[in-house]
């Protein structure tokens, strides 16, 4: 079996989602490749060479790669294909957007989201917003998967030293083109890899609040913001703070939900967070329910204190 | 221009499911059915195009049991011209509501094409994509905004770091995602308008397809349990506890 993961990066650095989705490839077994596509992306195939357990690297670095075009990618994918057992990818918005373009061209069925690798063909995937873990065991020659990388450990990022190969190929399937692009800048570490998230909901009220009351517990804690639905929807903080169902999957090793009530959809998102905090005025609050600390109270007289206690 | 909007019968977002015992899939007796909350942008979406004056005919389909018709009649009372119910008790992979889906596009020449991001019951992501895919078609998934003018779309996508903008040739596929639009709600002329809407009933054998997938579910589980947490009294209390018992921070 030889397996096939498709690097999440930004032309200059591999992210750490790849090496989530390495482990999942380990846990399936063989030979593990990683396929770097991008523009002026080297740097990205050196990280990736590194990576414990990699045999090789492929990089396809050209023009029609550069911003991660679905069209472009997934001709690329499917004309590797016929080499693997396997291709993973991270369940990124990214590998949302490309996988399943590849598995159609394949004709061949997908799975979204694995949280576990039961046999080389069977994987355990979440569905109904996290209410139900389905076991599918796929009968495809090629197993397609998006890996969802708080179900995975990430592998050591050093210690290998794999061959890197140029994949001659450029696909430009002229069916899109990019346009423009407008990435969130941040000091704060990213949301789906922080040891803590802050996250606030519609009882922040706006975004000052969100700057005066939370940032600063977030700030001295290091750890990224999230979100509510209700609050992004409101316009307090930008749509990729989102945390649920439909927004980022988060695991941290703890968790701080300021002003949420925990609908099933945001649930969905951070209950497979290690220690979940809850800080809500109503004690009945469906956040209670997966919360190991629950503190009843008024937010804007708590976090201030929170703040400066710890 | 003509628009295709897919629609899915879903439980509605407000249920929790729960497993059946014998772990063959969730209990779905006695559950409320809604149409798929981001099929609701999407059909809000071709509606808002039609009013702008740049969609004449929204077609919506729906691949599904009987009662996928109460979805395909709100998509009507929403605004949709027309509906196609392909009828089926079984359940349908993504791929092959794709390949329904392009068998009806080969047919109706639609030139936007509007789907969820993602069905909220099996949570796959996948069928915009894969019928793009067997359309040789762009795609603009997980849509923000959606501008169409001089043969072509603009779509602003919500991405993992912020935003991004494409810009695709028609005939092209978005897939909504939240904060596209806030859909409308039906208005009762509507709805008893919608009901005298014509509406056509296909089988998956009409398009030479079937139900089967060679994906498999072996078995469905309920999701691990939390254990109980406890309420704190004071932030003392908390920071006790985070610093002490849980040793996170
Ligand atoms: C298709 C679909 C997808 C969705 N996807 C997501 C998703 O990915 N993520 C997501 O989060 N939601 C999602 N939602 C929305 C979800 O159903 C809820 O509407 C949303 O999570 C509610 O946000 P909230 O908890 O901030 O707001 P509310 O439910 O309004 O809760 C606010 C909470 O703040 C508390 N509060 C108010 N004032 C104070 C105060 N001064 N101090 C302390 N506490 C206070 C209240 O007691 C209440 O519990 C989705 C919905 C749909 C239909
Ligand atoms: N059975 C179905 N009937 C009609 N449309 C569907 C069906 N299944 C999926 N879709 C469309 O595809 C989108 C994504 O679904 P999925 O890939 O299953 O998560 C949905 O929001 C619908 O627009």
């Amino acid at each position: 079996m030889t397996i096939l993961v498709y690097a999440e990066h930004d032309n200059a650095t591999l992210k750490p989602a790849t090496l989530n989705v390495v482990t999942a490839a380990k846990a399936v077994g063989g030979d593990i490749h990683i396929l770097v596509a991008g523009k002026d992306c080297q740097a990205v195939a050196t990280q990736a060479a590194q990576i414990a357990g990699v045999t090789k690297v492929l990089v396809a670095d050209h023009d029609v790669y550069a911003h991660q075009l679905a069209e472009n990618i997934s001709l690329l994918v499917k004309d590797l294909a016929p080499n693997y057992s396997h291709i993973f990818a991270a369940a990124t918005t990214n590998g949302k957007n490309f996988m399943p373009r590849v598995a159609a061209l394949l004709d061949m069925s997908m799975i979204t989201d694995a949280i576990k690798v039961v046999s080389a063909d069977t994987f355990e995937r979440p569905i109904y917003a996290g209410n139900a873990i389905a076991t599918v065991q796929s009968g495809e020659s090629i197993k397609l998967a998006t890996i969802r990388t708080t179900g995975f450990d990430q592998a050591a990022a050093t210690g290998g030293s794999a061959a890197v190969e140029v994949v001659g190929l450029a696909e430009d399937a002229q069916k899109s083109s990019f346009v423009s692009e407008e990435l969130a800048k941040s000091d704060r570490p990213e949301l789906t890899a922080a040891r803590i998230v802050v996250s606030g909901g519609r009882a922040l009220a706006n975004s000052d609040n969100f700057a005066k009351v939370l940032a600063p517990l977030a700030d001295k804690l290091g750890a990224a913001m999230g979100a509510s639905r209700a609050a992004v929807d409101a316009g307090y903080v930008p749509n990729d703070m989102q945390v649920g169902q439909t927004g980022k999957i988060v695991a941290p090793d703890l968790y701080i939900a300021v002003g949420i009530s925990g609908a099933i959809q945001h649930l969905a998102g951070m209950k497979d967070s290690k220690v979940i905090v809850a800080v809500n005025k109503d004690p009945d609050a469906p956040i209670a329910s997966v919360a190991d600390y629950f503190l009843e109270g008024d937010l804007y007289q708590i976090i201030p204190e929170l703040t400066a206690k710890i | 221009m003509k628009a295709l909007v897919a629609v899915k019968r879903v439980v509605d977002y407000n249920v929790k499911v729960r497993v059946k015992p014998d772990h063959t899939g969730v209990d779905l007796t006695n559950v409320k059915m809604s149409m798929n909350p981001f099929c609701e942008i999407a059909v809000e979406e071709a509606v808002r195009l039609k009013e702008k004056g740049i969609i004449t005919e929204i077609v919506v389909v729906s691949v599904g049991p009987a009662a996928a018709q109460e979805q395909i009649r709100s998509a009507m009372a929403l605004g949709a011209d027309r509906g196609i119910l392909v009828q089926t008790d079984d359940n349908v992979s993504p791929l092959t509501v794709a390949k329904v889906l392009k068998a009806i596009a080969a047919q109706e020449n639609p030139e936007v094409i509007l789907l969820g991001k993602q069905a909220i019951d099996d949570d796959n992501n996948q069928a915009g994509q894969m019928l793009a895919a067997l359309m040789s078609i762009g795609q603009g998934t997980f849509a923000s905004k959606v501008t169409v003018a001089d043969g072509k779309m603009q779509v602003e996508r919500e991405i993992d770091g912020g935003a991004q903008t494409v810009a695709l040739p028609l005939p092209a596929i978005v897939t909504t995602d939240l904060r596209l639009n806030e859909p409308r709600y039906a208005a009762l002329p509507n709805i008893m308008k919608a009901r005298k809407k014509p509406m056509d009933t296909k089988t998956l054998a009409d398009f030479g397809l079937t139900s089967d997938s060679k994906l498999k579910t072996l078995k469905v589980e309920p999701p691990p349990e939390r254990k109980a947490g406890i309420k704190v009294k004071s932030v003392d209390e908390l920071v006790d506890k985070l610093k002490n018992e849980a040793k996170v921070i």
